[in-house]
C-alpha cells in the first residue's frame, strides 16, 4: 500500500519540462535525476557553485574540489559551470532556478514549510533552505505522509520553526499528491491517490484541510 | 604586490589578537584554508568570532578550534557535522548566528563591497526575521540584513600569481572568492604559485588587488565528508 521512495521520486521526475534548472534538496530529491524522461533536457543547480551537476563518479573521477550540496562527490557534465556561493544564491534569489524539490518534516495547509529545526534536538542549520524557498519559482515537496510515530505532518499549520511561509506548491507522499494552484489563500487540492489508499484513510491521516 | 610566505605560522605572524573576528572560505571540508587554520590553533589566539558557511568536522577544519576552545561565536549556516559544536552550542557555551547560506554569502560580499545593508525575501516570516528591520518592494516583504566585514580573510585558491590573481578549481571555490573581498587583511593558501603573467587575465576569479599575503608551499590533506560512487562503477 503506498508509494515506495523510488515511487515518489519517479512522480516528482514527471514535473520537469525540457530545459529547466532544478535544485535538489537532499534525501528522496536526490533519487529524481534516476527517472528523469530521456527526451528532456534538465540542468541540476548545486548551491554551493555549480550548474551541470552529472551523475556520482566512479572510482577513478573521485574529486576532492567536486562535490554537491549534500557534500557527497559528484562529477560535472559538459556545459557545466562553477561560481561563488553569493552568485549561486544570487540565480536561486534573483527567481532563475525553475523548481526545487526538497524534503520536510512539515507542511501546513497553507503552504508553510518547516524542515531544518527541532527545537532542542537538532543543532545543525538552515543551511541554503531558506533561499531556495524564497526564490525558486515553483517548490515541490517530498515526505512520507506520517512521522515515525505515526503523526500527520501534513498539518493545518506547521509546528517546527518554518523555513517559509506560503511556499510549498506540490506536495508528494507516499499516500496522495496534493498541488495549489497559486501562492496565497489557497488551500491544496488532491490529484492522485496512491494505490491502495482510499479517500477516507487519508483524511483520517491528514491534519490540513484540503479539497478532494 | 603581496608577500610570498612559506610557513604557516608566518603567514599569521603579527595579524592574530584575542576577539578578532575572521572570515574563511570553504564549504564543509571543500576548498577550507586547512593549512592556515592549523597555525590559527598553534597560536593560541582566543575568542574568535568566525564567520564561515560550516564549522568543520570534529577532527578537521575549524572543528580543530572548537576542540581548544578559541571560538567564542560562529556566524554560519549549516554545522551539521559536528558534534563537539552541537554540545558547546546546547551547553551555552559557544554563541551561534545561524544565517540563511545565501544571506550569509550576500552579506560577506556586501561587506567587501562597501555596501552596509540590502534587503532580502529569505527569512521573511521565519525566526531569522525576529528584531529585523522588514520593508515592501513592489507589494512583496523584505528583510534587511547588514553586510559583514572582517579583521582576517583565511582563504584556499587553486593558483596564485605573485601579483595575488587567483584561480578557484571547481566546487572549491564557493565562499572562498567573498571571503578574499570582505577583511583588512586577507591571507590565501594555494597549490600552485605561478609567475605574472601566466594566468590569462580573461581567467582570473579574484583579482590581486584583495591578496595581503600568499601561503605557497604547503601540503593538503583535502579529506572528503561523503565520498559516493556511481552503482556498478567498480
Amino acid at each position: 500500500m503506498g508509494w515506495t521512495r523510488e515511487q515518489m521520486a519517479e512522480r516528482a521526475a514527471r514535473e520537469l519540462s525540457d530545459g529547466d534548472y532544478v535544485n535538489l534538496g537532499i534525501g528522496v530529491p536526490t533519487l529524481v535525476p534516476t527517472f528523469i524522461d530521456p527526451a528532456i533536457e534538465v540542468t541540476f543547480q548545486s548551491e554551493n557553485g555549480m550548474l551541470g551537476v552529472g551523475p556520482f563518479p566512479n572510482e577513478q573521477e573521485v574529486d576532492a574540489d567536486l562535490i554537491n550540496a549534500g557534500k557527497q562527490t559528484v562529477t560535472a557534465l559538459p556545459g557545466a559551470s562553477f561560481m561563488n556561493s553569493a552568485e549561486s544564491f544570487a540565480l536561486i534569489r534573483g527567481g532563475h532556478v525553475d523548481l526545487s524539490i526538497l524534503g520536510a518534516l512539515e507542511v501546513a495547509e497553507n503552504g508553510d514549510l518547516a524542515n531544518w529545526s527541532i527545537p532542542g534536538k537538532m543543532v545543525k542549520g538552515m543551511g541554503g533552505a531558506m533561499d531556495l524557498v524564497a526564490g525558486v519559482d515553483r517548490i515541490i515537496v517530498l515526505m512520507d505522509h506520517l512521522a515515525k510515530d505515526g503523526t500527520a505532518k501534513f498539518r493545518r499549520a506547521c509546528e517546527l520553526p518554518l523555513t517559509g511561509a506560503d511556499v510549498v506548491d506540490m506536495l508528494i507522499t507516499d499516500h496522495a499528491v496534493f498541488e495549489r494552484k497559486g501562492r496565497g489563500a489557497e488551500l491544496f487540492h488532491l490529484l492522485e491517490l496512491a494505490p491502495g489508499v482510499a479517500l477516507e484513510e487519508l483524511r483520517s491521516k491528514t491534519e490540513a484541510s484540503f479539497i478532494a | 604586490m603581496p608577500q610570498i610566505l612559506t610557513s604557516a605560522a608566518g603567514a599569521l605572524d603579527g595579524l592574530l589578537f584575542d576577539g578578532m573576528t575572521i572570515v574563511a572560505g570553504g564549504f564543509g571540508l571543500c576548498g577550507i584554508p586547512e593549512n592556515l587554520i592549523e597555525a590559527l590553533r598553534d597560536s593560541n589566539v582566543r575568542d574568535l568570532t568566525v564567520i564561515s558557511n560550516n564549522a568543520g568536522v570534529d577532527e578537521f577544519g575549524l572543528g580543530l578550534l572548537l576542540q581548544t576552545r578559541q571560538i567564542r561565536k560562529m556566524i554560519s549556516s549549516y554545522v551539521g557535522e559536528n558534534k563537539e559544536f552541537a554540545r558547546q552550542y546546547l551547553a551555552g557555551e559557544l554563541e551561534l548566528e545561524f544565517n540563511p547560506q545565501g544571506t550569509l554569502a550576500e552579506r560577506i560580499r556586501a561587506g567587501g563591497a562597501g555596501i552596509p545593508a540590502f534587503y532580502t525575501k529569505t527569512g521573511v516570516g521565519t525566526s531569522v526575521a525576529e528584531g529585523k528591520e522588514e520593508r515592501d518592494f513592489k507589494g512583496e516583504r523584505y528583510l534587511m540584513e547588514t553586510g559583514l566585514f572582517a579583521d582576517l580573510a583565511l582563504v584556499k585558491a587553486w593558483k596564485a600569481d605573485r601579483k595575488g590573481n587567483l584561480l578557484f578549481r571547481k566546487t572549491a571555490r564557493n565562499f572562498n572568492p567573498i571571503a578574499a573581498t570582505a577583511a583588512k587583511i586577507t591571507v590565501v593558501e594555494v597549490e600552485e604559485l605561478v609567475e605574472v603573467g601566466a594566468i590569462d587575465p580573461d581567467h582570473v576569479h579574484t583579482p590581486g588587488i584583495y591578496v595581503d599575503r600568499i601561503l605557497t608551499g604547503q601540503s593538503f590533506e583535502k579529506p572528503i565528508e561523503q565520498r559516493t560512487i556511481r552503482a556498478g562503477a567498480e
